[in-house]
């Protein structure tokens, strides 16, 4: 009988979660519940789903919240990618379930319903995985912190890094949806700020599986740089397919513009090597994230943790830091405003701070895909071709169009 | 230079050859689809998870074991197949003379258990898979890669074959004949239910195949089949439920019209086939090549 010690163990627990509960009567309802809601079962599940939970309640273990006398919760739920299910969840998460804070909510589309339930509802949104960078600029909200990348820290890491190199004339091929368009405008700005040209565009469906029709569009369009606009599963075919079509090899050069490893991973190094990417975080940059990955991948069948997973851990984290300063959950705003008082700091991102409008600041890094030689082993995919200051990293605050930010 | 509809040439070329390519795919599985539907009277749900099933098929042999896709491409079908002929035996049986519903809920519900056991396994964004036949050659107006080729010659012929055996041959007969009276064809001394449960395996050994055909184009991935499956169905519709020759030629003519659409008005792409399924149905409520019963 294999159930019994867990089943004490889970007993004991909750008679220590009842007696801290009573310890903690001024959290609301005396549980600080967050749910994370995500993709578990679609294309993004392995960049968010079930290791964004995982995560999560690992940053409830490390923060000691146990030991602190606070009961957390963590609540999971599958939003499939559509902003109407999202809704839904969030407002049930919310009325009915007492949720204090709503974490990761990849799929931009979600991401911006779900800021707006979140702002009426004067809760928090701790956003990791929506790109758009709108989160934080026209549609910013003083109870959203939106955590990991965004699509200007996208733009601004990869797009730059090519026009440099001589990549000057582009071509998009754009999921049609929130996410593809932010992340097309984003670039095409900063590759005509760079001197660089667009010569076209092709907007796909999302989800797509065979992009080799939009891909001969962009063959034709003779430019030095085909863009791709999209993400995981969408990604991985068009850059599969851009290697079996021969665009890689006519010298055209593909700019995976939100790459994940978990991409990387699945695309294998012999078709995605030498494409270059921005991230925020990389199991393998220092003893912060090794330690943290390596426990990761032993939860999830030694695959590695992608910068969203990374980022609901941190975020989770500083919203705990903020609500025990607070000694209180109850007002979204009076939290989301005590996390920006606060610096950040934690293993995975280091020191950090959030800024008014809402957005994370932190380095990012521009990496390269290693040559199948050069990798030591499963997960060992990127070298660092650069370090993008977090200073430099994302929309200065000059640009802002967020009503929060005075000028 | 002349320009077709707006278009240059090559590319107008281009996009007709990349759409029969996509229309290999639906052909391929609008006919598993067709026959099951043809001679079970049953709307076989779980064809995109058999069809995934078939791409980690080759994915695992060739992961696990080092047997190369052309082994694959024989064994993945006869196994995938058997398991559609346990599927039959254990749970199928009992719904045919029930209401078309059960059958699709059952085969609903079974596609995504299956698919939930992959993701759990191997991860929802995939897997890599390597091209057993690199390379490709210039026509003028594209580049085709020959394994693409190879998709498209290859399920011509399969869908080809399989239209002989069940119009053309003794054994076809039978199989055509259970379906209109089973109790008669059974008096003549033939094993129907034998029949009908190897006719399943067949169905979905194609889907298994269409699945082998696209590991190395596609990414291999849990939810590859339920991305392809409603439009699939849609195919189906349209050429008629159960005419084996209509779904061979509409799912060829949808991937062509779905690839013109993709040059035309991207934005549109995903939807055309739908939007063709619903004049059908307006205009010819049987499907194209379907017989009003």
């Amino acid at each position: 009988m294999t159930f019994r010690p867990s089943f004490v163990k889970t007993a004991v627990a909750g008679a220590i979660a009842l007696l801290a509960g009573t310890a903690s009567a001024q959290y609301s309802d005396g549980v600080i519940k967050i749910g994370v809601m995500n993709d578990m079962s679609g294309l993004y599940a392995d960049i968010a789903g079930p290791g964004s939970v995982w995560a999560a309640k690992k940053a409830v273990e490390d923060f000691g919240a146990a030991a602190k006398g606070m009961k957390v919760e963590i609540l999971a739920a599958d939003h499939q990618n559509k902003p109407d299910i999202g809704s839904n969840i969030v407002r049930q998460w919310i009325d009915v379930d007492k949720v204090d804070a709503i974490a990761d909510v990849p799929t931009s589309s979600v991401g911006l319903a779900v800021n707006q339930i979140v702002r009426e509802k004067n809760k928090v949104h701790l956003n990791t995985g929506s790109a758009t960078s709108d989160l934080t600029n026209k549609a910013c909200s003083p109870n959203t912190v939106h955590w990991a990348y965004d699509t200007y820290m996208l733009s601004n890491g990869t797009g730059k890094a090519l026009v440099k190199t001589g990549g000057d004339t582009w071509y998009f091929l754009t999921a049609d949806y929130a996410f593809g368009h932010a992340l097309e405008r984003d670039t095409e700005a900063v590759v005509l700020a760079n001197g660089g040209k667009v010569v076209g565009k092709v907007r796909h469906p999302f989800p797509g599986q065979d992009f080799s029709s939009f891909l001969l569009q962009a063959q034709s369009s003779k430019a030095k740089v085909i863009g791709l606009a999209n993400a995981g599963g969408d990604t991985i075919n068009s850059i599969k397919q851009a290697a079996e079509f021969g665009i890689t090899k006519g010298g055209q050069n593909l700019a995976g513009l939100l790459v994940f490893i978990t991409d990387v991973h699945s695309l294998g190094l012999a078709t995605a090597q030498g494409l270059v990417l921005t991230e925020s975080f990389y199991w393998d940059l220092n003893d912060g994230t090794r330690g943290w990955s390596k426990e990761f991948a032993a939860a999830h069948k030694g695959r590695m943790p992608s910068m969203v997973q990374a980022g609901v851990y941190a975020s989770v984290i500083h919203y705990l830091k903020a609500v025990e300063a607070l000694k209180s959950d109850a007002d979204g705003l009076k939290v989301v405003d005590q996390m920006k008082k606060m610096p950040t700091d934690d293993k995975l991102f280091g020191k950090g701070s959030i800024r008014v409008d809402g957005r994370k600041i932190h380095d990012a890094y521009l990496f390269e895909v290693k040559k199948p030689a050069e990798s030591k082993g499963p997960w060992d995919y990127y070298k660092l071709r650069a370090t993008i200051p977090a200073a430099e990293a994302f929309r200065p605050l000059a640009q802002s169009e967020c009503p929060l930010v005075k000028k | 230079m002349f320009e077709l509809l707006g278009i240059p040439p090559q590319a107008f070329f281009g996009q007709l050859l990349l759409g029969l390519i996509n229309g290999a795919f639906y052909a391929l599985l609008s006919l598993g689809l067709a026959v099951i539907f043809g001679l079970l009277n049953v709307i076989n749900f779980t064809h995109g998870a058999q069809y995934m099933m078939g791409a980690f098929g080759a994915w695992m042999l060739l992961n696990w074991a080092g047997i190369p896709f052309w082994v694959s491409l024989v064994v993945v079908p006869i196994v995938v197949g058997a398991t559609g002929v346990v599927l039959e035996r254990v749970f199928l049986k009992h719904l045919y003379h029930l209401d078309h519903l059960y059958g699709l809920l059952l085969t609903f519900g079974l596609a995504l258990i299956i698919e939930g056991l992959y993701r759990q396994q191997f991860g929802s964004s995939g897997q890599p898979f390597v091209n057993p036949i690199p390379g490709g050659t210039n026509l003028g107006f594209m580049f085709l890669p020959y394994y693409r080729g190879f998709i498209v010659v290859f399920s011509l012929v399969v869908c080809m074959a399989t239209w002989y055996v069940i119009e053309r041959t003794k054994l076809g007969s039978y199989l055509r004949a259970a379906t209109e009276r089973p109790d008669i064809v059974q008096a003549f001394g033939i094993n129907v239910p034998r029949m009908i449960t190897l006719t399943y395996g067949f169905g979905v050994g194609l889907a298994a195949l269409a699945g082998v055909l696209a590991a190395p184009a596609y990414q291999v991935s849990p939810q590859m089949g339920s991305s392809l499956i409603i439009v699939v169905f849609a195919v189906v519709v349209i050429g008629g439920m159960g005419s084996i020759l209509g779904s061979i030629l509409t799912g060829f003519g949808l991937g062509i019209v779905e690839g013109l659409t993709k040059v035309f008005y991207p934005e549109a792409s995903n939807i055309v086939i739908f939007v063709i399924m619903v004049i059908v149905l307006m205009i010819k409520p049987a499907g194209l090549f379907g017989k009003q019963k």
